[in-house]
């Protein structure tokens, strides 16, 4: 589904991507994670193209995503991506946000969409929401919404960039329990957190990233167990018990 | 009071004040001022978007004569650009054009220049988020520019677009140098034919142009609050 082949992007003279080869199959959930700036968020966003690649082969769905043919607005629209900061659109209210790209791309009929919406809405618990914008809703209902936003695309594939890390502690279960319900269902998700008991839980694979270099990938349960490499070590270590 | 001010003056050629010689003539006066003011705000609105979007195109073919036009028109005094309309317009066209029409693109041309300033600022000013999370969706870029950043951007430029208007409104009596019979041309014509009451009637177009400014700043704020969605933090 997701194949990275050789991928190297830099940001002026930082390496943010050193020689990437990961395969993504169909139905599976991947979970990235690593400490902060080891270019986690860089490779989740290189799969929709929010950051172009610099060097290597990249194909998403098929389609090569350095080649000037692929239209990549429509491999966007197979593609779901939930942000950290929400990035819900304020001037619009839930059933306007989750609606507006089914209306505008795949030129849904108003009623079909808003129907959608509602299915969508009550499977993220917040039906009663429909009408609300943005700003009423706490941090883990627009975290939600926004699931809901990205999902109304009907994508073949879903993308979070650390969904939680902006929430507060008591919000972070409602969206990690909405990830959860999703994985599973044949869509393909890759899931950039910190939130090492949803990797153990619902991951099939946990791929470790430092300083631009995927280190290690593994069943959640080998990498938990038995780390192989020694920043993971480390950072495991820290992650679970950060006082020491 | 009467033996410092007398506003006979006023009161006798109070409809000429207001609406000129119409409906026996041309359209003169406080109602002349408006029409230009309204003409132009609406002209140089879409002026200014259009000049606003085309300045923060990719395409350095496009952005740079679009930057180069903004810049050379906010580089010159307002006079000079009413002139240079009023002398040029005529000749491009080869006719000879209604002194008012000429002012119009005059004040449109400059005041768009403005205005597309306060667009580039509105529209760089919407988080980068915001376009991210709707090409994420599969959006293309104009249909991002319409249905996320413009609505959200114009709605935080209504503040410097009423700075921009009422400057505007009091720009249209610069219009009374080519003849065009406005307010402050009104005003003139009057104290030259009475000789004896300037003040009054200086005093009295001040007044006007104050409360002109004044409804349009109100009408303003009521359109900023009915436009009020509360804001995602």
């Amino acid at each position: 589904m997701i194949q990275f082949a050789g991928v190297h992007k830099w940001f002026n003279q930082l390496h943010v991507l050193n020689d990437i080869n990961l395969r993504i199959t169909p139905g599976e959930v991947l979970v990235v994670c690593g400490p902060s700036g080891s270019g986690k968020s860089t490779l989740i966003r290189t799969i929709n193209q929010l950051e172009p690649i610099d060097k290597g082969k990249l194909v998403v769905d098929g389609m090569d995503l350095l080649d000037k043919k692929t239209d990549i607005n429509k491999l966007r629209a197979e593609i779901g991506f939930v942000f950290q900061q929400f990035n819900l659109y304020p001037h619009l209210s839930v059933l306007g946000n989750i609606t507006l790209a089914p209306l505008k791309i795949r030129k849904m009929p108003k009623k079909e969409a808003e129907e959608q919406a509602m299915t969508l809405l009550a499977r993220v618990g917040l039906a009663e929401k429909r009408d609300a914008y943005p700003s009423q809703l706490s941090g883990g209902q627009q975290q939600r919404v926004a699931i809901a936003r990205a999902l109304a695309m009907k994508p073949k594939i879903m993308l979070f960039d650390e969904p939680t890390s902006a929430l507060d502690p008591e919000m972070i279960g409602e969206v990690l329990a909405v990830m959860q319900g999703l994985a599973g269902t044949g869509i393909t998700m890759v899931v950039v957190t910190h939130e090492m008991g949803f990797a153990r839980e619902v991951a099939h694979r946990v791929a470790f990233m430092d300083h631009g270099v995927v280190l290690e990938e593994a069943k959640p349960e080998e990498f938990f167990r038995n780390p192989q490499h020694e920043r993971a070590q480390q950072f495991l270590k820290q992650l679970l018990s950060p006082m020491h | 009071m009467d033996a410092i001010f007398n506003f006979q003056v006023i009161t006798d050629n109070f409809t000429y004040f207001m609406i000129g010689r119409f409906p026996h003539g041309p359209l003169g006066g406080l109602g002349l001022t408006i029409y230009l003011a309204v003409v132009s705000c609406i002209l140089s609105f879409f002026g200014g978007l259009v000049l606003g979007l085309l300045s923060l195109v990719r395409n350095p073919f496009i952005s740079y004569p679009v930057n180069l036009f903004i810049n050379a028109v906010r580089g010159l005094p307002l006079l000079m650009v009413i002139f240079w309309m009023y002398f040029l317009l005529p000749a491009l066209m080869g006719r000879t054009v209604p002194e008012s029409q000429t002012v119009i693109m005059g004040l449109t041309l400059f005041t768009s220049a403005y205005m597309s300033q306060i667009v580039r600022a509105g529209i760089e000013g919407i988080p980068p988020g915001q376009t991210e999370a709707a090409i994420s969706t599969g959006l293309k870029h104009w249909q991002v520019m319409l249905y996320i950043v413009l609505p959200q951007g114009l709605r935080n430029m209504i503040p410097s677009f009423v700075n921009q208007f009422v400057s505007l409104i009091k720009d249209t009596s610069l219009a009374f140098i080519v003849g065009v019979s406005e307010l402050t041309h009104v005003a003139t014509q009057v104290n030259n034919r009475t000789m004896a009451y300037p003040t009054e009637i200086f005093i009295f177009i001040a007044v006007l142009y104050f409360f002109l400014c004044y409804a349009f700043t109100s009408l303003s704020r009521w359109l900023e609050q009915r436009l009020a969605w509360r804001k995602a933090i």
